[in-house]
Order: structure tokens, then sequence, then C-alpha cells
């Protein structure tokens, strides 16, 4: 029986020594310089220092990844002979690696990212781990079915790898997005092609390296770092790619899936954006919903898809609730990164940081009440303060926009029709958060929200058992 | 404190116990008839402490029954890396304590057990996702696919680690809590893993160990009032009385994975040269103590006399001797309640007029080892046609067309497994479904893995083992429905 052949690495390896080595396009489980010659730099968000440069990829370097990745794809491959429970074997030990380098892939996200260091070592590298290890545990049960057709046929369904898949991952969650895509993509028997986001390469260039100790075949996982313009757009309209799996904006996510259609029609799967309806019913534990939707909003420097940024709350408990959350937001530790107090760092860039600022003042010229916070911070760079509205209503940009930053918008409902019509009125639809005591609402609520995932008296509990992804325009298909 | 190469003792709890009677029995090396050692002997009293921790290690609020599915599987993973460290150690215990060639123990029983357990770490959380039906009227209902409890295991001699990890993989990727009773010709293994259950950090109760004989320490687990489930592999006789057992006790749930009297059937179209080689595996391996043991091979009538001609030439070619041993390729039979078993069937077939092609006795003066045997000419009513051999005994019958085939493969009571050999593609589908046998190989043999379920139609056994069949069987199915005030779909 043949088993992925993969190295478990009992040494402990200085990897610090691959250093600039793994700042190159990865190809055949090899390091390669761009086509063009250009490199890219990238930043620290929090120092707005230069991290190192990048070799740039573009079009041609995309098309030497396809090229590797359509070999390891071919039939009688090493990958295509390996047992699943061998592929499954290869990840497993991927996610032994990961955990044997917990501490330093954290360092360089939190380095590329400004999310807290703490966030990045038990959250993202959790998720990471138990990504890896739930998909190497599904590699050998994906199993089709024998069906008893008419007439004397045997007739049998084969559940078969794709191809060569194309990812394009996002900067809020680097590597645990990466891996979102790059464990069931491996687990089913594809091979694939990412562009991690331009603003944070790091950590799936590290990646790349584990990939290449753990011994998947070269050109299984090819990584070419670069602009969305360029390599993505080439990735989205690649005729020998056969599937493309994006996260990011709504807006660039229509351009993808046009450029799938238009080129060769290859699946599509999108994450994209999100305005999630957090709803607080009188009847809630009070304490758990304010905490619960001020994490469920501020978590990450509100740069993610499931950001609570509409919070409606029941009439009778309205002033309280605004107290509570007004007085947790200002108590909210900005700073480094670094420092294990620090719970909120700095957005990923200027470019967020103005289009944040802008929907901010829109919330204070269109009527809102700003309870606190407002601005960015005095001389720290892309640092934002924690930002609390009330009294905002559903036709303010900021009950309608995506911020994708540390802003909490608090409405007012008065019963359940009512919101569950508002909180449905969008044309987002990714996750929504119920608090309420009451089993009957509970149920209510969770069918009735137009959103790919519920959350009742919890929130971001996210798991890689259970699918994830959006109604409407937050996104096509699911993903875990 | 001495320190044990070999774990002797019974282990309940996560510690290490005494029998309470004070009994030990003797547990041999099958190659040389020497004694190994002395083990602890469990019997009823041993049984009802080990299910007391058993049941108190399943109660809701437990360290197990609160533990996330996903960490269950990691502590699975992690007892597949210590087997996989000890993979020597394991291997030279079964090779000495079972009579199982070295090379066979290392490659196939250890790297199977390390495959299984890896199978049913990574099946934890895909197969315990309960469904949601859709119930009529203004309910919402989900299922819950929960453990069963405590369940009790008997494991066979034959594959002492292997069978022994087919048990308690399943059925701890489920979440029940265990009872083990190890063969008592086999116990070593058994307890060696005890021991890294503990290592890798399992809560204590989970696994339980009592080593013993069936008729005390097996017939406590059929019978008692506080086991959810009893699984046993093992002779069909002993089978039907642990369902019996379990019928007059409490209705507990019953798998049994039993003997078998499987047909090989070679079309005159296959490839002769695998066809023999692949049909003298199929009896041969493991001095033929397999369930799924070829014991039936029926040849069309146009290439018989080649193919007994071939195989009797394949037969002769074995070296018996100690199973540690390079270069042998033939172990001795477990014990001498088996040896005299088969020698007995042998003659039997000489009496009944078979026609005895080589070996028909016993080899050496030390140890329980018979020679590699072929009868040709068998016809279907002589007691080596019908009866379980479990020895190095291969009959070989012939037959003139496939509707005849198919009606004598499926006259028995048994009906664990089957062998077809042929190009036809026709043929491969029209036998393979015809044929009343759990598991049936096209042009091979032996092919076990642990995502296929395994098990045997008829007196072969009941339910199913691996694959998500076999998880099925360690489940308990509750369906929970909640009045809501307006379904929509």
């Amino acid at each position: 029986m043949s088993r992925g052949r993969g190295r478990r690495s009992g040494r402990s390896r200085l990897p610090v020594k691959q250093g600039p080595q793994i700042l190159r396009i990865f190809i055949n489980n090899e390091w390669h310089e761009s086509k063009s010659g250009k490199k890219f730099a990238t930043y620290n968000p929090s120092t707005l220092e230069k991290i190192c440069e990048v070799e740039e990829g573009d079009k041609l370097d995309v098309d030497k990844a396809v090229e590797a990745a359509h070999a390891a794809f071919q039939r009688g491959s090493p990958w295509r002979r390996l047992d699943a429970l061998g592929r499954g074997w290869l990840l497993h030990q991927l996610a032994d690696l990961v955990e044997r380098d917990r501490a330093i892939l954290a360092t360089l996200e939190t380095m590329d990212t400004g999310k807290p260091f703490l966030h990045a070592f038990f959250i993202d590298l959790e998720g990471c781990i138990k990504t890896l290890r739930y998909f190497a545990g599904w590699a050998d049960k994906i199993q089709g079915r024998t069906i008893p057709t008419d007439d004397n046929v045997v007739c049998f369904t084969r559940h078969e790898p794709i191809g060569v898949c194309g990812a394009i991952t996002p900067w809020n969650f680097p590597l645990l997005m990466l891996v979102w895509k790059l464990a069931p993509a491996l687990c089913c028997g594809n091979t694939i092609v990412v562009k991690p986001a331009e603003q944070t390469p790091l950590t799936a260039l590290y990646l790349g390296s584990l990939i290449k100790e753990v011994g998947f075949p070269p050109g299984v996982v090819n990584i070419v770092p670069g602009f969305g313009p360029t390599v993505g757009a080439a990735i989205s309209s690649h005729p020998h790619i056969s599937k493309i799996a994006f996260t990011g904006s709504t807006e660039v996510g229509k351009l993808v899936k046009e450029a799938a259609s238009r080129s060769n029609l290859k699946r599509v799967t999108l994450e994209l954006g999100g305005k999630n309806p957090c709803i607080v019913c009188a009847d809630a534990d009070l304490d758990l919903a304010v905490e619960c939707a001020h994490q469920g909003v501020f978590f990450n420097q509100g740069q993610c898809c499931t950001a609570a940024s509409r919070v409606f709350v029941e009439e009778q408990i309205y002033p309280e609730f605004v107290r509570r959350s007004v007085e947790y937001a200002k108590k909210r530790p900005i700073g480094d990164p670094f420092d294990i107090r620090t719970e909120q760092g700095p957005q990923i860039d200027q470019k967020q940081f103005d289009k944040i600022l802008d929907l901010i003042e829109s919330g204070k010229k269109e009527g809102a009440k700003l309870e606190c916070g407002g601005s960015a911070m005095e001389d720290r760079g892309l640092f934002i303060k924690p930002t609390v509205f009330s009294e905002v209503t559903d036709t303010m940009r900021i009950a309608k926009e995506e911020i994708f930053g540390p802003v909490q918008p608090i409405l007012k409902f008065k019963n359940i029709e009512e919101v569950i019509k508002r909180a449905n009125s969008l044309e987002y639809g990714l996750t929504a958060a119920v608090f309420t005591k009451n089993l009957d609402k509970a149920l209510k609520l969770a069918s009735a929200l137009e959103s790919g995932t519920v959350w009742i008296n919890c929130y971001n509990a996210i798991y890689a058992q259970a699918p994830f992804g959006g109604f409407k325009m937050s996104g096509n298909g699911r993903e875990l | 404190e001495r320190a044990y190469l070999f774990r002797i003792i019974i282990f309940i709890n996560n510690e290490w116990h005494n029998s309470v009677s004070g009994k030990k029995f003797p547990v041999f090396n099958p190659a040389t008839e020497e004694k190994i050692c002395e083990v602890e002997e469990g019997d009823k009293e041993d049984i009802d402490k080990a299910v007391k921790a058993a049941r108190q290690a399943f109660q809701i609020g437990s360290p197990w029954r609160t533990m996330n599915a996903s960490e269950r599987g990691r502590l699975i993973y992690k007892l597949a890396d210590l087997i996989e460290r000890d993979r020597l150690l394991l291997a030279t215990m079964e090779s000495i304590n079972g009579g199982k060639l070295f090379s066979n123990s290392y490659t196939l029983d250890l790297g199977g057990c390390v495959a299984t357990l890896r199978y049913c770490a990574g099946g934890l959380t895909r197969y315990m996702a309960a469904q949601y039906p859709l119930v009529n009227g203004n309910f919402f209902g989900y299922t819950r696919h929960e453990p069963i409890g405590v369940c009790g295991q008997i494991i066979p001699w034959n594959f002492p680690l292997f069978m022994f990890i087919w048990k308690i993989g399943p059925a701890l990727c489920c979440g029940n809590t265990v009872v083990v009773k190890p063969a008592e010709q086999t116990p070593l293994t058994a307890l060696h893993v005890a021991s890294l259950i503990q290592e890798a950090g399992f809560p204590p109760g989970v696994v339980n160990i009592v080593p013993g004989y069936g008729p005390t320490a097996g017939a406590a687990i059929s019978s008692h009032m506080d086991i959810d489930k009893v699984a046993f592999t093992g002779s069909t006789e002993v089978g039907k009385m642990i369902k019996e057992a379990a019928g007059k006790s409490n209705l507990k749930r019953v798998t049994l994975e039993l003997g078998g009297k499987s047909p090989f059937i070679v079309f005159a179209d296959s490839d002769l040269d695998s066809a023999v080689e692949v049909a003298h595996q199929a009896l041969f391996y493991h001095q033929g103590q397999c369930c799924i043991a070829a014991s039936r091979l029926f040849v069309e009538e146009s290439i018989y006399d080649e193919f007994v001609r071939r195989s009797v030439e394949r037969a002769k070619k074995y070296v018996l001797g100690n199973p540690l041993t390079p270069g042998v390729s033939q172990g001795p039979q477990i014990d001498k309640k088996q040896y005299e078993k088969i020698l007995d069937l042998i003659e039997s077939g000489k009496k009944e007029g078979a026609k005895l092609e080589c070996g028909g006795g016993p080899w050496g003066n030390k140890g329980f080892f018979i020679q590699p045997t072929v009868f040709s000419n068998v016809t279907d009513e002589m007691r080596i046609a019908k009866e379980e051999i479990f020895g190095p005994v291969q009959q070989i019958m012939k037959f003139k067309s496939l509707d005849d085939v198919i009606k004598r493969a499926n006259n028995t009571h048994y009906g664990l497994a089957a062998g077809i050999f042929t190009k036809d593609i026709d043929k491969a589908i029209t036998v393979s479904s015809a044929l009343q046998a759990g598991t049936v190989w096209v042009n091979c043999y032996s092919v076990v893995s642990p995502q296929c379920p395994f098990g045997g139609f008829k007196m072969s056994g009941n339910g199913r083992e691996l694959g998500e069949y076999g998880l099925q069987e360690y489940t308990e199915v509750k369906m929970v429905t909640m009045k809501i005030s307006q379904k929509n779909s």
C-alpha cells in the first residue's frame, strides 16, 4: 500500500537559513526569479517600514506555474497514483510542520498584517493546523456511489479531482485563508496555483518551503506572488486552469467570475464581503450579547468578512446596550501588535485607512450619533480609534457599505418581523447572529435570515467541520 | 520496580491490576512449544471491574464524553504514531507469540494497524455529522450519532494486534469505551498497546484489557448486564453462543466476524500464472489460519490438470521453521488443538477419496508444524470441502459451467469472501453479483483496506467492520424533534 512518503522531521531544522531564497516564486518545489526581473516590497503596517522585497510574478510566471501544475496532474503521475490515504498523510505531516514552526509563522503574519501576535498564534495558526488535520482525515473518505439504474448495467459514480485550481487569497487572514483553499483542494487530489495578496505574501511563501519539506510531489502546489490586475487576472482567465477560488471584495469577485466565464467556463467559488446583522433581542443575556457584538465587529481591526457591522438592538434595551458597548470600545487596547496586551493593531494599508475614515465622516455627516472614537490615532500611522455610532438608520452609508474597519453602527428595532426584513434587505448575506434565550425566536430567526451562517448566542464560531459561505452577493459556494 | 519488556497484567482505568482470583495462565511460543511467560488471568470479577471503569468513563460530563471529536481523532493519531514507533518490538512479539512470519508481522500486520488507526482518526468529524430529516409538521428535527456505550470486544489469535486495532479503532472513533478480551493464546501485543494508550493520553477507563479464557472472561462479557454491545471475531460455533447470551441477558448489540469456507473460482480465460499464485497465497497465508482462506478452489475443467500441477509445484516450495528466522516461509499452527483438528481433517480427506498431491502430515519434532498439503479431485460432500480447516490444506475442485459453479460456491452456510479469476468483464460482474459473500475479489485476493467494509453473509457473521458501514455499527442514532411555531423550507 503506497502512502505519501513525506519526511517526519523530528530534528529541529532552523528554517531561518532559508531566508532570501523563499522570497521568490515557488514552482515545482523550486524557487524562481520572476520572468520580468521585477520585485515588489511588502510593508509592516505597524511601523510603516519595508520588511523586504519579493519576486513579482506576472502572466508569464503564471503560465509556468500552470504548466507545472498541469504536468503534476497527468494520469499516471505520482500525485494521481498516490493512495488517497497517502494524500491525507502528507496533509497531516504538513500540519505537524506548521505546528513545529508555529511561532515563526505567527511572527511573520504579525509583521506582515499588523494583527496582534497572540491572535496570530492562538487563532490564525490554530485554525490552520486544525483545518489541515480535518482535511487530512477526509482524503480517503471521498466516496462515490453505486446506483441501481434500469436495465442490465452497472452504474457507479467517481468523485474525481477537478484538475488545476487557481486560488487568490486575501490579506486579512493570509495563512488561514490559504489553508482554507489548499487543504480541500489537495485532499481531493487537485493541483494548485496560488496568488497570495500582494500586501501579505510572506507566510504563503514560508508554507511553500514546508510543502517541499513534507514531500508533496513537485508541481502539486505552486505560489506566484504579485498583483491582482496582473497575476490575479492571468489566473482568472487562464485556459488551463479548471477552477478558481477567490476570497476578497464583492467588486473584484464579480470581475473574477466574468473572466472565468469569458475564458473557459472554469468553476468558480467566491467568498466575498458582508454587512452582517447582529440581532440582539430584549431577552438576551445582555453581557454576552455586548461582548460578542463587540468582538464580532472589532476583531482583526474590523477586517473580517464576518464583521458584525449592523448591530440591531431591540428598543427596550437599546440605551443600556449602547452604553455598555461604548464602555467596551473605549477600553480596547490599541498598540504594537507584538505587545501581549494589544487587542487592536493598525489597518492593513493607506487605501483601507482612507476608506474607513471616509465612511466615518459620512456617518457624522448623515446624522448618526458618534459615541466614541471617530478618527485616527494621532501620529500613529495606520491606527484608527475604536468607533461606535448609535442612532444609525438603514439609509446611511455606514449601514449599507462594508467598512472593514473598527467601526460599530448600532441600530434600533421594534419587533421580529421588522428586523428580519431589514436584516435581509441588502445584497450581502454572509453571516448573521442572534442573541435571545427564547428557543422559538432562535429557530425562527435561524430559518428566516438570508445568511450562509447563523450564529445563535455566539459569534465567529468557525470550524473546519462546518460549511462556510455566502447567500446572494456575499459569495458562491461553500468552503470547509 | 521491575521493568517489563512485556506487559503481563490486567489493564483497567489506565492502571495495572492483578487478577481478583490471583490466578495466572501461561502463554506459549508455538514454534518451540516453550512457555514465554505467565499472564494474569481475568475472570468475571475482573470483567466487572473493567466494565465499571468503562461505564464511569462514559458518563455524560466525563472527559471522554466532553472531548471535541477532533481531539479524539488527535489521540487516535497519537496512538498510531506510538505503534509506529514501537513497530519492531510489536512485530517481534507478535511473531514469537503468534507463530507468524516476522516479515509479515512487520509489513502487513503492523502496517495495517497504523493505516487502520489513521483511517479511523480521520473519519471522526465527517462521520459523526448527522442529518437533518425533514419532519412533517411544524417541527425542527435532527439526528445525533451517539456512541453506543461500553463495548465488549473479544479478539482472535490469528491476527492478534491487527484484530485488536480493528475493534478499538472504530469504537473509540465513535466515542465508545471498551473492555477487551484478547485471545488466551496471544495476549501480549494488546497489553503492550495498553501502555501506549496510557502514553498517548486517553482518559482512564476508556480502554480496558482483561486477558483470560472464553468460558470465563468471554462469557462474562457476552452476558454482562452493563455492556451495551459485544463484538466478536472467532469461530461460528462460539459466535452463536455469544449471540445467544447477548439475547438472553440485556439484548446488547452484536457484531460477529466468524468462519468461512471461501470459494475461489478460476475460469479458463484467466492469466494462469497469476491465478495459481494468488490462489496459493489465498489459502496458505499465515499457515491457512485466516477467516478468508480460499479453501474451496473451483477450477474450470479445461485448465484443471495444469492448474493442479502448478499449484503442487508451488506448495512444495516452502521452508518451514522458526518464524523469526529469515528465509523461513511457513511457521507453526497456533496450538495443539488446532494442530490435531487439521491433521484429523487431512486424514478424512485421504479416507473419503480425495487425491493427496503433496504433504499430508506433520513436520519436525518440535512445534505445531504441518506440511503444506494439496488435495485434488475433491468433491463437494467431503469433509475437507465443507468444514473450515484453518490450516495449510488446499482443496482443488473441478467445475464445468458458470451456473453450476455459482450454485456450488453458494451451497454453504458460510459467506465471508470469494475470489474470481477471469479476463471477461461480463463473467466478472455476473459472478460477483451472484456470490453470497461479503467481499468478492476479482483477479486478486486478500485485499483488505480500512476504507472498505468487511464482513460475512449468512453464518460467516453479522454486521460489517471498517469503512463507513463499520463506523455505523458503533453508533446509536438519536432523533431530536423540537416544536417550532412555523416551518419554512
